[in-house]
């Protein structure tokens, strides 16, 4: 051992003494044991980490420059996308990056219910990944707003007032939420806060407890077969593989700069993504006297979107308005509780039976159907169209312990098959 | 929710009462941001004619100038009238919005991102060609694509006077087709007017002749060169980004190459 190499161990000691460095980077890197046959659709949660550290770059550069308030924040974008050096570049980087996160998230939830991550031991790490969801829509919609273009305006006093559809209490909450009585400049500040404060320190606390919960438990797989069952005699797993460098520089360095490239094509070259990235209608400076032709949100909430307006007859005494409220919620929320609706003997979709299979297969053209009409004027027969698949939606979900429970399922191997 | 949105809706159209947008097609139109000769054209037509009501605010001069390949004195001597402007300031005007209400019903839109807008440089290039004789209307035009628009047409003795006329266009058979006599073998006409020539592709405009400055190509070009300046002016830094995402892709793709290298070495040793 050279004299150098001493010190550096020296040093390790003293550092390890104090801060357990080694050890994480053990637990978490190179004696963290994965399974060996994960495939395309395990790129997605280090594609989100990628993506979300370039919104948290971007977005720190943006803030410099940007002005939160209702006189200078369209103006001060377009100083951004003319006189900041690159400042075009922070921002496409920055509105690409909000529809990567949702596609990579989308994808990453899919592998979910495809393949069961969600199933027991794995419900925390299911529940975190939820409220990560549920916090980037927040984070999404927020900064949606700050262009203060006319779109953001508009899109902001849509769903702002969907609380006033709580019944009561429902006008003076959507008053609290805006700070006034329209959404105005101190709308705009408030949301700014937010934005660029509050819910990306929740997100980073949410995404720190959903790796440190998934490394407690594991990786799933394809398969769904616990690796920790089959042990060498070192106590490492036998379809396992340490985590770094095998899975960081042999599987998930060629898939990040893949994903950079198609990134790269979309920011540099379609970066308003034909009106489905940036909205034509934010080009123009928020105007509460003009209304857009057709208001609707951005891609990634559509389908949510068009399960709120599926709502259209009122019930119980209360009006439509708040039966969509409370189905576009209940959309977002019921995945949560996936690990308790799924009865199933067996995880992946590999091995379950043609009813999970179609369901599942049902629920995903449901889903982009929901996405279509989202961005459509609406008319009689897409409201109906738009009920139908926001039935198929929670039928998903709700009817799973029956078809989960009654379906036959193929036999699990014990050690993950050889191709 | 649908109420809220069909209340939307109505309030739309009630405040777009003063004009409305007609379902009229939209013309073609190839954009070369490379042509610097046809943007500085369109820069010296849009201070000349537009920015007089149009303000480009977020645009400032000396960007043009860099952009465009125009030197600072003839840009201040030729570009700027203003003589409190600066080579740094934004191309706005002094037009207050009081006296734009008073005189127009409404302020004149910024041009800045007008393209962006409209969605693309189609829209502009078509509205600025089919603007036709309207008596009623208080400056005395209409136009196709923007129906009562409160634009007077400020380009008008160049183009010429075009009128909305009625014209005769080939009878349709019940199969589609044009129908033709049966001996001459001639086309069977019938007179036409407004949408009905809309439909047909045909347009409802005519020129009259000689009272314009410019030809009927000469003014198409004039307007080219103006919406190429404005489909610059919504994005001047598009075609730097093109050039550099150009780069970008070849160092993606060439480092791709290694991490691909570099990623199966290590999967040969998984399996």
């Amino acid at each position: 051992m050279s004299g150098l190499q001493h010190s550096v161990k020296n040093m390790m000691n003293w550092i390890d003494a104090r801060l357990p460095v080694t050890e994480t980077y053990e637990k978490h890197m190179s004696k963290y044991y994965a399974p060996k046959n994960t495939n395309f659709w395990y790129l997605m949660g280090v594609l989100a980490t990628v993506v979300l550290v370039n919104q948290l770059l971007t977005g720190i550069w943006l803030t410099m420059s940007y002005i939160p308030t209702a006189e200078g924040a369209f103006a001060s974008i377009e100083y951004i996308m003319r006189d900041v050096n690159y400042g075009w570049m922070l921002r496409y980087m920055h509105s690409t990056g909000a529809s990567a996160f949702f596609l990579v998230v989308y994808l990453h939830m899919f592998r979910g219910l495809m393949y069961g991550s969600y199933q027991k031991p794995r419900e925390l790490i299911w529940i975190l990944g939820m409220l990560i969801f549920v916090a980037l829509m927040a984070e999404g919609f927020l900064g949606y707003l700050l262009p203060w273009g006319n779109m953001s305006f508009w899109a902001g006093q849509v769903i702002v007032s969907l609380a006033g559809a709580v019944p009561i209490v429902g006008d003076s909450l959507a008053t609290w939420v805006r700070g006034d009585f329209n959404i105005s400049g101190i709308t705009l500040n408030r949301f700014f806060a937010l934005h660029v404060v509050l819910v990306p320190m929740m997100l980073l606390v949410l995404v720190f407890l959903h790796i440190v919960a998934l490394h407690e438990v594991g990786s799933n797989n394809p398969d769904g077969i616990d690796i920790k069952k089959n042990l060498d005699d070192k106590g490492k797993p036998l379809d396992g593989i340490p985590f770094h460098p095998y899975l960081t520089l042999g599987h998930d360095l060629p898939a990040i700069v893949a994903f950079c490239f198609l990134f790269a094509i979309v920011m540099f070259y379609f970066p308003d993504g034909g009106g489905y990235l940036i909205e034509a209608p934010n080009y123009e400076r928020a105007n509460p006297l003009k209304t857009p032709d057709l208001i609707a949100p951005v891609w990634y909430y559509t389908p949510f979107y068009s399960m709120l307006r599926a709502a259209t007859f009122p019930f119980l005494g209360l009006d439509a308005k708040f039966w969509g409220l409370v189905v576009m919620g209940g959309a977002i929320v019921l995945p949560a509780v996936l690990p308790w609706l799924d009865r199933s003997k067996v995880k992946s979709i590999r091995y379950k039976g043609m009813a999970s299979k179609s369901f599942l297969a049902i629920f995903v053209i449901a889903f982009f159907v929901l996405g279509y009409l989202g961005v459509q004027h609406p008319t009689p027969l897409k409201t109906f169209l738009a009920q139908i698949c926001t039935a198929i939606y929670f039928a998903y979900f709700l009817l799973m312990p029956w078809y989960t429970s009654v379906e036959a399922t193929k036999p699990v191997p014990e050690r993950i098959p050889i191709k | 929710m649908r109420g809220l949105v069909l209340s939307f809706l109505l309030l739309s159209s009630h405040l777009y009462g003063a004009g409305s947008s007609s379902p009229y097609p939209l013309d073609d139109v190839f954009l070369d941001l490379t042509d610097k000769e046809s943007l500085q054209r369109g820069a010296r037509t849009f201070v000349n004619y537009c920015m007089g009501c149009h303000e480009m605010k977020y645009q400032r001069f000396q960007r043009v100038a860099e952009d465009l390949d125009i030197p600072e004195e003839a840009m201040m001597s030729n570009l700027v009238f203003d003589p409190t402007k600066k080579l740094g300031s934004h191309m706005s005007n002094s037009m207050s919005v009081s006296n734009a209400k008073q005189w127009f019903g409404n302020v004149p839109p910024d041009l800045t991102l007008y393209t962006k807008l409209k969605g693309g440089p189609e829209y502009f290039y078509t509205y600025m060609r089919v603007f036709y004789e309207d008596s009623t209307r208080p400056f005395g035009v209409n136009n196709l694509l923007y129906e009562n628009v409160g634009m007077p047409h400020p380009l008008v003795h160049l183009q010429g006077i075009q009128k909305k006329v009625c014209k005769d266009v080939p009878r349709i058979a019940k199969n589609g087709g044009e129908m033709r006599e049966a001996i001459t073998g001639r086309p069977l006409l019938e007179n036409k007017c407004g949408d009905e020539l809309v439909k047909r592709g045909v347009s409802p405009l005519e020129l009259v002749e000689n009272s314009g400055e410019l030809s009927k190509e000469g003014y198409d070009s004039l307007i080219y060169d103006l919406t190429n300046f404005l489909y610059y002016s919504g994005d001047p830094s598009r075609l730097e980004r093109q050039r550099i995402g150009g780069f970008v892709l070849l160092f993606l793709a060439f480092f791709y190459v290694f991490a691909w290298l570099l990623g199966r070495e290590y999967t040969k040793e998984i399996h």
